[in-house]
């Protein structure tokens, strides 16, 4: 049987907010245990929540990119249940009325082609703190440091068809958030976490299967992995005559599978219900039209644009606008040299190669714009082969050079373009290939094409890379016929 | 001197005739002898006391001369104040001190006033008694075999015993009044977001608020103007600034336009108490008011509302309280659950376990549309009710209360003979007005109240016609035998 597998995701964002989303308390991580809880955060007696206006606008922000409508009027209301590392025994969320209604999110495959995801809504709530297992003798400890970190909850429509299209959905989220700066998208430290929502159905089927929801996926490797992993499960489980049911299942990377959590039977009752603590939250158009005149061109508006006004394909478009730092980094190559095609090739193939090596951000690139941007534009004056370029590339990760012509100049890279010299260079070669060359005369012109790279190949190491390739072809060409 | 009112002690210590030192050490001298009939105190925080009045005394010496400077008061135990215990009249907090002070203690404490103790209350001010606390009843000054009334039943007896002159409390359905009414007291239910909540632990957080308990009205008037005002760490309290209450006061009530609720006169009601509270609408027609019928129509709904929406944010504002961070932890847990169930199990009281179970019922899914999104609804109608009848008359009137003080245990039986205790005072809350109890007469002994209710934001209103009715009667500066 064909099986379509269906997949709606939720995402937690944790706003980049000063501070937390009910309390002062400041939101940096990493920092000692509890430091950063106030009496709110420790859900004291007798405190009470004030809601931070920045987070409102934050997630204004985000509905306003994804064409969502805004409520005018939304709720917070609580989500009971115990936990330890939950003070208050309940999580203040939105339920009827989140501040982000329906919107959607275009996605871009690897193969070009453009999908449109729906997002069912998104709404504020506040993080838990963390429970920590290790350390503390058979006993677990409490950090509510983390305890009151807004969070926006962004659901998606179960309109994701694979595990690619899920990470590229979360990859466009993520690219979003960074770039309208209301996320840092860190998924290492949980900046950005993923629920999936995972069901199979027969080809042509128009309901959905039951579905198992896989929780917390921290990074866009486990996301494929998690999903694959769980939609061959489902398979094999109906396919052998079972039933898959709904339920809560947890992603072990390192033995590559999910298993469950618990059962929808087992699962909570939250009791929704309005939080008295907190009045509903009014939102003026002109607040609206405030925080759209302050939006970034997003994602989709720079792919659009660099394809336009660049002419790259979408693929290559898509990859360069997907953080607001590469983009401007491609922006500024391209300014300095100004080819696109050239500038978008260096960044997406030996840029992005030396800092995946390193494990580099584009903004700690040991080679800045201007200077990958000055050596192409080298390339271009026909100074450098694309060859010897790469080489000027590494001396400049390499700190050898302030300038690709400061490197050219000192290790002598310059480009010879001079007939007679080459000429000179390529008699040398023949001669001392005359076997060659007989065997090259006698051939006929389907093997002459093959020994042609050979003669092609003793000139440039002859000339140490720095010939000019077209001219080296062209009269080796010349002087072998003739 | 125990017999003064705040007034008369700020007269009095105005003119050096005591300072603030001796009134205390006074007040409590008192308290140790008296309040063991009583039982009215959680805590007495003498140190406190004498290091504030001390304070103020300085103060008073430097040129200082607020009419609260050294005024010795108590507050209901569940403000939090810093240091000291804040039981909430339950054993779950019996070892509670709060590392902060309620934004109504820090006030308070700032105008200069004493606080001389934490005042015994109904277990999570949950009851109309003062019968469900952890620290055992309070009994009624004017019959000590009777209740005070709840859940600010502390603060009720402490003042009516002369222990003090003048107490916090809080109102969720009635808390401050009904306990007003049952000890001759004068007690003021502030508009929904005059005084602060920061700092009082929630019971129903939509419906709970504090205000001032004392005999008179003009000592009501002189706390609430130090306690009331926007806090920025509520967000349910209202930017907007205060009257004059103090000023209020003397406004003569020619033309003042009462209205008398048929539904506050029907049957349940004591019938002496419907005498009474006629004699006291007849003081002030003399005083130039004028008497007009009524109906709030949803009045009947109000007690299921309520039943349902306190109980609902309770299990929720209770939540907090699993054994984890503070409070009662039991012995030696199995594990997590065990934790929870028993450190809850043996830390809450009955009523308070009662509640929590109601209103987790009513919040679950399959039955919050039947009852909480339904007494919701009823809420939004008792609230245009009150908003109509305040089209045709400037104040309500009515019995505070059905009956008069039961006999502790009386009611213990069935909870909900208890919950009708609440039947006139409820409305309020549910629509957030202000309404204000204050004494109209005896019957067999004991105290009769009777409840006006005004627009919201217009305690001036209530205080005055409270303190104009005060200026012609004397049931207020009445003291129970003994006291």
């Amino acid at each position: 049987m064909q099986w379509e597998t269906v997949i709606g995701l939720e995402i937690h964002a944790q706003l980049a907010t000063q501070s937390k989303i009910f309390s002062g308390s400041a939101t940096t991580f990493g920092a000692e245990p509890n430091t950063q809880a106030s009496l709110v955060d420790l859900g004291m007696p007798g405190t009470l929540p004030v809601l931070n206006a920045e987070a409102v606008r934050m997630a204004c922000k985000f509905g306003l990119a994804i064409d969502a409508v805004i409520a005018e009027k939304n709720v917070f209301a609580r989500k009971n249940y115990f936990y330890p590392d939950l003070p208050k025994g309940y999580q203040t969320s939105q339920m009827d009325h989140p501040i982000v209604g329906k919107g959607h999110l275009d996605i871009t495959l690897e193969d070009g082609t453009t999908r449109r995801i729906g997002i069912t809504r998104a709404h504020l709530e506040e993080d838990a703190g963390k429970s920590l297992h290790e350390d503390f003798h058979g006993m677990s400890g409490i950090d509510l440091n983390r305890a009151g970190t807004p969070l926006l909850e962004i659901v998606s429509e179960p309109d994701i068809r694979s595990a690619k299209e899920a990470v590229a959905y979360v990859k466009a989220i993520h690219a979003l958030v960074r770039y309208l700066g209301i996320c840092d998208g860190n998924m290492a430290e949980g900046s950005l976490r993923c629920d999936c929502n995972v069901s199979v159905r027969p080809k042509g089927q128009a309901e959905f299967g039951t579905r198992a929801e896989i929780k917390n996926v921290n990074s866009f490797r486990f996301i494929e992995k998690a999903i694959n992993h769980e939609v061959q499960r489902q398979i094999e489980l109906i396919e052998d005559g079972g039933k898959v049911v709904q339920e809560t299942r947890l992603y072990d990377p390192n033995k590559d599978e999910t298993r469950s959590m618990r059962s929808k039977e087992e699962a909570n009752d939250y009791r929704y219900f309005p939080c008295p603590d907190l009045l509903p939250v009014v939102i003026e158009q002109r607040f609206l039209d405030e925080v759209r005149a302050s939006l970034p061109e997003l994602p989709v508006h720079k792919r659009e644009r660099f394809e336009r006004e660049f002419g790259l394909s979408a693929y290559d478009a898509t990859v360069l606008a997907a953080s607001r730092e590469l983009a401007d980094y491609f922006e500024a190559v391209q300014s300095a040299c100004g080819d696109a095609k050239l500038s978008a090739n260096w960044v997406m193939g030996e840029l992005s190669s030396l800092l995946n090596k390193d494990n580099l951000d584009i903004q700690q690139s040991p080679v800045s714009a201007e200077q990958l941007g000055g050596m192409i534009q080298r390339i271009k004056d026909n100074t450098i082969s694309g060859k010897i370029a790469k080489m000027v590339f590494e001396a400049l990760a390499a700190g050898e050079g302030a300038t690709a012509d400061e490197i050219i100049e000192k290790k002598g890279l310059k480009q010879v373009t001079d007939t007679n010299a080459i000429e000179a260079m390529l008699d040398e070669v023949l001669a001392a290939n005359a076997e060659q060359v007989e065997q090259y005369r006698a051939s006929d012109e389907a093997k002459r094409g093959k020994m042609f790279g050979f003669f092609v190949g003793q000139a440039m190491k002859a000339s140490k890379g720095k010939a000019n390739p077209g001219q080296v072809n062209q009269l080796l060409k010349k002087k072998l016929e003739g | 001197m125990h017999q003064l009112t705040l007034a008369e002690i700020a007269r009095n210590l105005s003119q050096k005739r005591f300072s603030a030192e001796e009134l205390t050490r006074t007040l409590l001298a008192r308290i140790e002898q008296l309040d063991p009939q009583l039982n009215s105190f959680i805590s007495v925080t003498e140190e406190l006391a004498l290091e504030q009045a001390r304070a103020a005394d300085a103060r008073r010496a430097a040129g200082e001369d607020g009419a609260l400077l050294g005024a010795p008061i108590g507050h209901k135990d569940l403000f939090c104040t810093q240091g000291v215990r804040t039981s909430c009249g339950s054993r779950i907090l019996d070892a509670f001190k709060a590392p902060y002070d309620a934004t109504v203690v820090e006030r308070l404490a700032a105008a200069g006033t004493v606080t001389l103790g934490k005042l015994n209350m109904d277990e999570f001010a949950m009851g109309s008694a003062n019968e469900s606390s952890y620290y055992g009843p309070v009994k009624n000054p004017w019959d000590p075999t009777r209740v005070p009334g709840g859940s600010s039943g502390g603060s009720a007896a402490a003042i009516a015993a002369r222990l003090i002159p003048a107490a916090t409390g809080t109102d969720t359905g009635g808390s401050i009044r009904q306990p007003a009414a049952l000890t001759n007291l004068t007690g003021l239910k502030p508009t929904y977001g005059r005084v602060s909540r920061w700092g009082m632990v929630a019971y129903a957080s939509s419906l709970d608020q504090g205000g001032p308990m004392a005999r008179t009205a003009e000592d009501c008037a002189l706390l609430l103007a130090a306690m009331a005002g926007f806090d920025p760490k509520d967000s349910t309290s209202v930017e907007q600034p205060l009257d004059d209450y103090l000023a209020a006061l003397s406004q003569p009530l020619a033309g003042l336009r009462i209205g008398l609720p048929k539904e506050y006169f029907g049957a349940g009601l004591d019938p002496k108490i419907a005498d009474a509270v006629m004699r006291a609408v007849d003081e002030l027609k003399k005083l130039g008011a004028t008497v007009k019928d009524i109906s709030l129509p949803n009045m009947q709904h109000a007690i299921p509302s309520y039943y349902v929406i306190a109980p609902a944010e309770a299990s929720s504002n209770l939540s907090r309280f699993d054994g984890v961070r503070f409070g009662y932890r039991c012995e030696n847990p199995a594990d997590l659950t065990d934790l929870y169930k028993r450190s809850r199990a043996e830390g809450f009281g009955d009523e308070v376990k009662r509640r929590i179970m109601v209103g987790t019922y009513a919040l679950s899914a399959g039955y919050y549309d039947a009852y909480y999104l339904k007494a919701q609804k009823i809420r939004r109608l008792i609230k245009n009710d009150f908003v109509a009848a305040f089209e045709e008359v400037d104040v309500i009137l009515g019995p505070t209360t059905p009956n008069l003080a039961w006999k502790l245990g009386e009611k213990n039986a069935d909870p909900v003979s208890a919950y009708l205790e609440d039947i006139y005072t409820i409305t309020a809350n549910l629509a957030g007005i202000p309404g204000i109890s204050m004494p109209a007469g005896f019957i067999d002994g004991l105290p009769v109240g009777v409840q006006l209710l005004a627009p919201y934001f217009q305690e001036a209103r209530l205080l005055n016609v409270a303190h104009q009715y005060q200026q012609v009667t004397d049931w207020h500066t009445r003291a129970p035998q003994g006291f």
